[in-house]
């Protein structure tokens, strides 16, 4: 496909598209009623304070694990419905390996090993960042790797035979793929929601805003930092990188890339050895904001990565972090106007609406991959 | 192996003569594809009872397992068959079924039990709503590409699951009448059991008392030494299959009928059928609306069995195991959809719930494995755990299963089974799907 | 021994052959047209040397080797290059990024090879920094065979690269060309534009359904009768 250049992207856009047009209006028309609210004292400055930095938090890891999707959307061309497991998986096996480190000589392995399965051992180990800093480091690592690997193995298994197949045959599969592997980190690890960090032991600031004030904590801003870096580094893997003008040239144009002979096959290695890596990331920090590991924890925000992938365009790589950033912070927000409990279907209306009047994302088309 | 339908799509409409001939053909080619169906059947019964006996069930054991297993395999092979009009025949990749499937069933709940209105009306009335939110999801997403259609679908059903269960709609006054969702666990009050009519007097009452048939029909099962609730359970499986047997009926003489056909040429060359001016977007949106009513009518079939209806039931799993039943079957022929629903619902859904019934049944661990690493410390243990923890295993099982066919065997266990809109296969021109 | 040989092919996509016993020669610094009929199979022979086509028989030897088995980033390294017809630039990468996936498979980035195709094509190094999908067509036209040249081959396949382009840009493009093969490298070119490519080059071959109707020096076959009446309309 053929963009648009960067520079008069959003001008032209307003101009030749009403429909743009018509969200940025109603976006604004909100962000008007939230003002009146404010100033009419419905809602207090520090409850706005608190969505929006949830919403940040929320987005990050969102915009995050939504990298891997667009990668393996713009180069294997499929909705790959087995990237939320893969979160699970990789947030499971980094927080294994941090009880193992913390816990270790004190508490039997195979306990450590199961994060805690059969008796709870979160508030024994105490872990914090700051408490079991380095625990949480190599655990970290652990996640990012393991995911890594997985998702190489899942492609060399399932997704390499298919190349040639269709995107809906490819979907297909990696549904078979998310339920297999769901159910199998459940077969080793058994439904329950294990804590993994000990919450006294989190520092805490209050912020204050207005007569109120709103809270921030440790592992918040580590997920908001440590994702910033990430996506930076593979701001830089893309733009300034022979392996990463290759993965971009490859989603822009399959056939010419073969032609300049750039090896394709080596490519989508990396692009689920880096995509997966960052989505075992995101599923490592989730848990730490958190603070405990759900089995679910990758499929049930799966539809929202979806929507910010949506969002930003589909196949975008820049387009899916601020997709989901928006889409955090959106759903967070929503609160002021919703009951809590509609936050995901905020999210899910928001994807739909793009998707049926702008199919190419509100920031697509800013650049390819 | 022939099928039926696409035999019957070869005649072109005729005289006299030529309509019998037509009918001839269809009546043979459909009676080999009914004997295989029930060949299926009888053979995955025979399945059971081997297992059963050997595992050493006793009679009443025995028939409620095949009546499970009839249940099992009905409900599926009903839901798979609306599924099939929807993308087997029309090409509409819908995976919000077990949204269509939760509005079909909740309309139920809220038209029978909470308003009052009889079995039969509220069944109707149901299916009609659930039609027209089929119509509104199609009207706009049809313009989608697949896997966009797939993405908003879920989100569609999730975005019900998600208003079903939430305590803002537990309770509420919709025209005059109060009604509600109940929340997270459902709404109060059991649905009506169809079959609970034909047997008893006052089916509600607290110790219902059979009527004339009930009389006759638990007479007759007391002789098998089959208990009231097991022979109750057989009729609501007999009721089942009668509804499969309808549904096939509906869907194959849909498929021959002219607007079967036009939903075929779309499936297989949307411009090509454009421009035949054929309104394409109506007969999809007819076809989605109607799929949709099926799923719904399925789920109430389904549920008013078991009385109690709450939103964990319609999570997105449902959805997929539809789609696993129906590429087992081969998407495209209803005679495949209905195998598919029966070799899932029976052997991948219901297999390993009943082998872990007869596994438990014979091996008494001395202490059960709580984790996975009790469970290496022998073999019984690795097979208590194996066990206790198969409906996990199971669903892993069937996402393998679903990876091996649609890498495999895309078409279907029983090959490709297509039933084609002209007597030329176009596929081979079109080539592979981009 | 002539560069590219072209022995015999049959070659189609899936179950539709396209080209039947073609044979095809290009010499050292040659410069070959293909011209034909539309449906001829002119652009097919070109996908089928870069092994894009499924082969049913024959054989594609490259300065002495057999190439029908290569894939396309072996194929380049043996001296062969190829553009395209159309989408023939990465849109979404700068003009530099682009020229530089032309050296994709070298460790280093051939500075000197990519200040002489800016030297030939300066606008290229004017726009170095913008996106592809930016540029006009005769732009992107240069950006394509530049980026094949990255590789300094010893054999370029051009597929129709004047289609599109403004009837001034054709013969502009096409004098370019004949400057690419004055340098020294052989070009095989596939033209709509029959008669100009016939006067250029230095033989030309006539492709109908898929076979070898005429082959001759370019200049010869303008003249030929036969070819006059088949094919160039008199």
């Amino acid at each position: 496909m053929v963009e648009q250049s960067q520079d008069h992207w959003l001008g032209s856009r307003l101009q030749t598209d009403p429909l743009t047009a018509g969200f940025v209006v109603i976006g604004v028309l909100f962000f008007l009623d939230l003002l009146r609210r404010l100033a009419t004292g419905t809602v207090r400055p520090d409850t706005v304070a608190t969505f929006l930095w949830s919403g940040i938090v929320f987005g990050m890891a969102i915009g995050l694990a939504g990298i891997g999707l667009a990668m393996t959307y713009s180069i294997l061309q499929f909705a790959n419905f087995a990237h939320g497991d893969l979160i699970t998986a990789g947030a499971f096996a980094g927080w294994s390996s941090t009880f193992v480190i913390v816990g270790f000589g004190n508490i039997a392995m195979e306990i450590l090993l199961l994060v805690g399965q059969p008796a709870r051992i979160s508030s024994q180990l105490g872990i914090s960042v700051t408490t079991a800093p380095l625990a949480i480091v190599v655990g970290f690592i652990v996640s990012v790797l393991f995911a890594a690997g997985l998702a190489v193995g899942l492609d060399r298994v399932v997704f390499r035979p298919m190349r040639d197949q269709s995107g809906i045959s490819l979907l297909i599969a990696s549904v078979g793929v998310a339920l297999a592997l769901r159910h199998l980190i459940q077969f080793i690890y058994q439904p329950s929601t294990p804590s993994v960090v000990h919450d006294p032991e989190v520092p805490r600031q209050a912020i204050p805003v207005g007569s109120g004030s709103f809270t921030i904590d440790a592992h918040q801003v580590t997920l908001v930092v440590v994702a910033l870096g990430l996506m930076i580094g593979v701001h830089l893997l893309l733009q300034y990188t022979k392996l990463g003008t290759a993965m971009r040239a490859m989603a822009d144009n399959e056939d010419l890339a073969k032609i300049t002979g750039i090896s394709t096959e080596r490519v989508v290695l990396y692009t689920w050895l880096i995509g997966g890596g960052l989505t075992g990331a995101a599923g490592y920090l989730l848990a730490l904001e958190q603070g405990f590991l759900d089995l679910t924890l990758g499929w049930d925000i799966l539809l929202v990565i979806f929507a910010g992938v949506i969002l930003g365009g589909i196949g975008s790589i820049y387009g899916a972090i601020v997709g989901g950033l928006t889409i955090g912070i959106v759903s967070q927000l929503s609160i002021v106007w919703l009951p809590s409990e509609f936050t995901t279907v905020a999210a899910f209306v928001i994807m739909i609406a793009v998707l049926l009047v702008r199919p190419n994302g509100i920031f697509g088309g800013v650049t390819s991959v | 192996m022939s099928d039926g339908d696409a035999q019957a799509d070869d005649t072109t409409p005729g005289g006299d003569t030529e309509q019998s001939v037509r009918d001839r053909i269809w009546a043979v080619a459909s009676a080999s594809d009914i004997r295989l169906i029930a060949v299926t059947l009888l053979a995955i019964y025979a399945i059971f009872l081997f297992l059963g006996i050997v595992g050493g069930l006793d009679a009443n054991g025995l028939y409620s397992s095949l009546e499970r297993v009839t249940f099992f395999a009905a409900v599926y092979a009903l839901v798979v068959l609306a599924l099939n009009l929807q993308w087997g025949y029309a090409g509409l990749f819908n995976i919000g079924i077990a949204g269509f499937m939760a509005i079909g069933l909740y309309s139920m709940h809220i038209l029978t039990v909470q308003i009052g209105l009889a079995y039969p009306i509220g069944a109707l009335g149901a299916v009609l709503i659930t039609s027209l939110f089929g119509a509104l999801v199609a009207l706009p997403a049809l313009r989608l590409r697949a896997d966009y259609l797939a993405i908003v679908t879920l989100a569609f059903a999730e975005i019900v699951r998600s208003i079903l269960g939430s305590q803002r709609f537990a309770e509420f006054t919709f025209a005059g009448f109060d009604i509600g969702f109940g929340g997270a666990t459902g709404p109060d009050g059991t649905l009506p059991d169809p079959v609970k009519f034909f047997l008893y007097k006052h089916p509600y009452s607290l110790r219902p008392e059979p009527n004339a048939f009930g009389e006759f029909y638990f007479g007759l099962f007391d002789l098998f030494i089959i208990d009231d609730s097991t022979a109750e359970g057989i009729l609501y499986a007999l009721f089942l299959s009668l509804f499969v047997g309808l549904y096939y009926f509906l869907l194959v003489r849909t498929g021959n009928s002219p607007f079967g056909r036009v939903l075929k040429a779309i499936r297989e060359d949307e411009t090509v059928a454009k421009a035949l001016g054929k309104d394409t977007r109506k007969f999809k949106i007819t076809a989605f609306a109607l799929g949709s009513a099926l799923m719904g009518l399925a789920a109430i079939l389904w549920y008013t069995k078991r009385g109690g209806v709450t939103p964990t039931n319609f999570e997105p799993e449902v959805t997929f195991f539809v789609f696993v039943a129906l590429i087992i079957g081969g998407a495209g022929s209803n005679t495949g959809s209905v195998i598919g629903g029966i070799v899932f619902g029976a052997l991948l859904f219901r297999g390993p719930v009943f082998i872990e019934r007869i596994i438990n049944q014979r091996l008494e661990a001395e202490a059960d494995p709580t984790t996975i690493f009790d469970a290496f410390g022998g073999i019984d243990p690795f097979i208590v755990y194996t066990t206790d923890n198969l409906s996990a295993l199971r669903v892993v099982l069937l996402g393998v299963v679903l990876v091996i066919l649609i890498q495999r065997r895309p078409e279907g266990l029983l090959g490709k089974r297509k039933e084609i809109a002209s007597s030329i296969d176009l596929e081979d021109r079109t080539g592979g799907e981009n | 021994m002539s560069l590219l040989a072209v022995q015999d092919l049959d070659a189609g996509y899936g179950d539709l052959q396209v080209l039947d016993g073609v044979d095809m020669d290009v010499g050292d610094e040659e410069y070959v047209a293909i011209v034909g009929p539309n449906g001829a199979g002119k652009s097919t022979v070109m996908k089928s040397v870069f092994g894009l086509t499924d082969q049913m028989g024959g054989e594609i030897i490259f300065d002495g080797e057999d190439i029908s088995d290569l894939d396309p980033n072996e194929i380049i390294t043996r001296g062969l290059n190829y553009v395209p017809q159309s989408q023939n630039v990465f849109a979404g990468l700068t003009v530099r990024e682009n020229l530089e996936m032309g050296a994709y498979i070298l460790d280093e980035l051939p500075t000197e090879r990519l200040d002489e195709i800016y030297d030939r094509f300066p606008i290229l190094r004017e726009r170095k920094g913008q996106k592809a999908g930016t540029l006009s067509g005769g732009q992107r036209q240069m950006l394509a065979m530049g980026r094949a040249l990255m590789l300094d081959p010893d054999l370029l396949l051009l597929d129709e690269p004047s289609a599109g382009l403004a009837p001034d840009l054709v013969d502009e493009t096409l004098d370019r060309i004949d400057t690419i093969n004055d340098d020294g490298t052989a070009v095989l070119i596939v033209e709509q534009n029959a008669k100009e490519a016939l006067r250029r080059c230095d033989r030309g071959y006539v492709l109908v359904q898929g076979q070898n109707r005429h082959e001759d020096t370019g200049q010869a076959l303008l003249t030929d009768q036969q070819v006059r009446e088949d094919f160039l309309g008199g």
